[in-house]
């Protein structure tokens, strides 16, 4: 078997099953928030519109946006009720649960309020009649009346609930969707297509089995709702049953969503587990997620890269020098959040500017103020991020620099792109092996607009004083020089012979003497 | 001491726009134990109103209901209806029970034990002649309507209830199974001893059927009476055209089918 099909093979345990446990909690929770409100709105005019309206408007937020928007919420929330010594995991499970509750609610609310004003008024009127109370009539008559209809929409609630919560992996919960995202990610195409499948397979099997269940409630079958839910109930169960036996996860390990921080991941996890401590990934996380997740000790550990502390989280914009840059965040670090920075790893990963080495020769370009001139007929890529931040609005600034065009890609498909000619330039990683693999040129920053960013280490404060866990990730300071780190990131990258994330952080720890 | 009136309602009133106009307009009748009363009338003449008022399906604006002298008021409306029953045009089976189960329906919501509830579900079915062993455990979609509408008396009648109300039952028949009903519901009703009232617009139904007429119009109770009384009565000229239509209807039917046999 590909070797990549027997690495997603042995993930999936571990990804159903967090994949199903949420999917079942937002469903039933859902359920439980849903029904007693589309009941009340389908008394009471006055606020049916209302309901009906917020269930649709939050619908058609996409629901990418809509898990993100928990997480900065949560945080906030936990920090305003932290001095009432409540405090809660604003990553992860928590926001993941919250969007998807509120997504599979619109089709409960919608098919329960149609079910129930389906009842024959003539149904009503007798039961009324024989001497039932409000809540005997709604218990005995509409609800198993309505029950076909409302289990319809539970059914569509379930597929949609699975499909989405695929999307919850950049939030840091884990699930199927963690193919997907790596898959992207390291053009891992086998992983991509594993996670699709496994989400349909899941969402088709659930939707069968409620099926069963509607069709056994609109037939008045008691036997065929019974193997319904037992099926279900068993289902769950198995999914969930690795998530109880696996250990508990002791140290957790963040990581942003490209191949050389996946990579970093696992080789921070293989060294915790040498010096004999249990570490869990969370990868693929959005760059400003992790860092609010470190500061809040929801993770452990991470790598960051000091240019980007220093522009984006102090909103500095001199340029005093790498050293200086280091030593003043480290001390910021520590003041304004308890954060350790261990030390940089040894290499850069500067955001640089980037072009195809035929394409630059042919304009003459070797640093940016030769590109300032041609800009103007230009196009330029960057990844999702880039455009954004505060070292391009620096670069643009200090050169002036004005393009044609600015396109922005998922940084797998900014690379395709500038090999294609789709666009010229690219905003490039300097760590990144596809440098050298699509034979680009990196620009030079002739006038240091751009900060030095080293890869740090840098240690929640909940973790700042754990002595066993410092001394664990200490071997890997200073440890890896920007050669290496560009292989093992082109292992993953490149077209042809891919390895794994697994195998590019074995193959990291070999040339650097870690292992 | 005679015993207080089945059921009576004293100066009753009810609007259904803030008192602009009255659906039920000062209705003031005694119908006695065991009575069978008929209230005629056409559509918007509060016949329907005066009924739902009697088992506070309706709460009255003014007056007073009375049920064996005692106000209706001092039950909850859903104890209220458990002790009688009540018996609609559409029927209103519960569609996912039992014919067994729709006519246990009071029965259990009183708590009675299950035998008796048993017992008493296949005598029902035997008094409106669906043999239980057939129909118990069929489900109300199998049946025709006016089978349906026996299942409906059965069920009113399941816990034993002293009064019956009925809201056109038979309207909705064809009219051999609307004779053959009528005919048996008011061999029940004089079995039973319970006091009925049935709301029917057709008058020739009501002559049949009942001890006494009550004809509304316009909210208000024009007359009440036996047939006799009514017929002798110099009355109100609605009234009068009222009661004379079966007679009137008779004399032609039977004038045409003499022409076609001359």
């Amino acid at each position: 078997m590909d070797d990549r099909l027997t690495a997603a093979w042995s993930r999936l345990p571990d990804y159903l099953s967090q994949h199903v446990i949420l999917s079942a909690c937002a469903l039933l929770l859902g359920l439980a928030i849903s029904l007693p409100l589309a009941i009340t709105a389908q008394r009471n005019a006055v606020i049916r519109w209302p309901v009906l309206t917020v269930a649709s408007v939050i619908q058609t937020i996409p629901s990418l946006a809509l898990l993100a928007l928990f997480y900065p919420l949560l945080l906030a929330l936990s920090a305003a009720t932290s001095g009432f010594g409540l405090q809660f995991s604003a990553l992860g499970f928590l926001p993941s649960l919250l969007a998807l509750t509120l997504y599979s609610m619109l089709p409960i609310i919608r098919n329960t309020v149609a079910g129930l004003s389906g009842v024959d008024a003539d149904v009503l009127e007798a039961a009324r009649g024989v001497g039932m109370t409000p809540n005997q009539r709604l218990a005995q008559v509409e609800l198993p009346l309505a029950a076909p209809v409302i289990m319809a929409g539970v059914r569509t609630a379930a597929v949609w609930t699975i499909g989405t919560a695929t999307l919850s992996t950049p939030v840091g919960q884990t699930s199927l969707g963690n193919y997907i995202f790596t898959g992207l990610q390291t053009e891992n195409w086998v992983f991509v297509l594993f996670g699709c499948g496994a989400a349909a397979t899941l969402a088709l099997i659930v939707d069968q089995l409620l099926g069963l269940i509607e069709s056994g409630v609109a037939q008045r079958n008691r036997r065929r709702v019974l193997i319904g839910v037992a099926a279900l109930a068993v289902g769950v169960a198995a999914a969930i049953a690795p998530s109880f036996v696996s250990a508990r996860a002791t140290y957790s390990i963040g990581a942003k969503g490209f191949t050389e921080q996946y990579i970093l991941a696992y080789l921070v996890r293989d060294e915790l587990e040498e010096h004999g401590l249990v570490g869990r990934r969370r990868a693929g996380l959005g760059s400003g997620v992790v860092f609010r997740a470190l500061a809040a000790s929801e993770i452990d550990v991470y790598v960051d890269y000091s240019g980007t502390i220093w522009s984006t989280q102090m909103g500095r914009t001199d340029q005093p020098g790498r050293e200086q840059i280091l030593s003043e965040m480290t001390t910021w670090l520590h003041e304004e959040h308890g954060i350790v920075a261990l030390g940089s790893l040894g290499f850069e990963n500067a955001y640089a500017l980037a072009m195809r080495r035929a394409r630059a020769e042919e304009l003459g370009v070797r640093s940016i103020s030769d590109l300032v001139r041609v800009a103007p007929q230009l196009r330029i890529g960057g990844d999702f991020e880039f455009f954004g931040r505060p070292e391009w609005a620096a670069l643009s600034d200090a050169y002036r620099l004005r393009f044609a065009n600015q396109r922005e890609y998922q940084s797998t498909f900014m690379y395709r792109a500038v090999a294609d000619g789709a666009v010229d330039v690219i905003s490039a990683f300097s760590s990144d092996g596809r440098i050298a693999a699509l034979d680009l040129v990196i620009l030079e920053d002739d006038r240091g607009a751009i900060p030095p960013y080293d890869a740090v280490l840098l240690v929640s404060p909940a973790r700042a004083n754990d002595e066993t866990f410092l001394a664990a990730l200490r071997p890997l300071v200073n440890a890896i020089p920007v050669e290496a780190m560009r292989e093992a990131s082109l292992l993953v990258d490149r077209e042809e012979n891919k390895r794994s994330v697994r195998e590019a952080a074995r193959f990291l720890a070999e040339e650097t003497g870690l292992d | 001491m005679t015993p207080p009136p089945a059921i009576s309602l004293r100066g009753v009133r009810k609007s259904f726009d803030s008192g602009k106009t009255f659906a039920v307009d000062d209705v003031s009748l005694d119908i006695a134990p065991g009575e069978f009363l008929a209230i005629i009338g056409g559509s918007g003449s509060g016949k329907t109103t005066t009924l739902r008022m009697i088992n506070r399906l309706i709460e009255p604006d003014a007056g007073e209901v009375l049920i064996e002298g005692e106000s209706v008021a001092a039950l909850p409306g859903h104890a209220l209806r458990r002790r009688m029953g009540y018996v609609i045009q559409g029927v209103g089976l519960f569609p996912h029970l039992t014919i067994a189960e729709n006519i246990a329906i009071t029965p259990k919501l009183l708590d009675w034990p299950r035998q008796k509830i048993d017992a008493r579900v296949n005598a029902l079915l035997d008094l409106v002649e669906l043999p239980a062993a057939e129909y118990a455990q069929r489900m109300p979609a199998a049946l025709s309507g006016g089978q349906r509408q026996r299942i409906g008396v059965a069920r009113a009648l399941a816990a034993k209830p002293h009064i019956v109300l009925m809201d056109e039952p038979f309207g909705a028949l064809d009219p051999l199974t609307r004779d053959t009903l009528t005919e048996a519901y008011r061999k029940l009703h004089d079995q039973l001893g319970v006091t009925s009232v049935m709301i029917t617009h057709d008058v020739q139904e009501a002559l049949l059927m009942a001890d006494r007429l009550a004809v509304m119009a316009d909210g208000k109770l024009l007359a009440l009476g036996t047939p006799q009384e009514l017929a002798q009565s110099g009355l109100d000229a609605r009234v009068r055209a009222l009661l004379d239509m079966p007679r009137r209807q008779a004399r032609r039917v039977r004038d045409r089918l003499a022409d076609a046999n001359g």
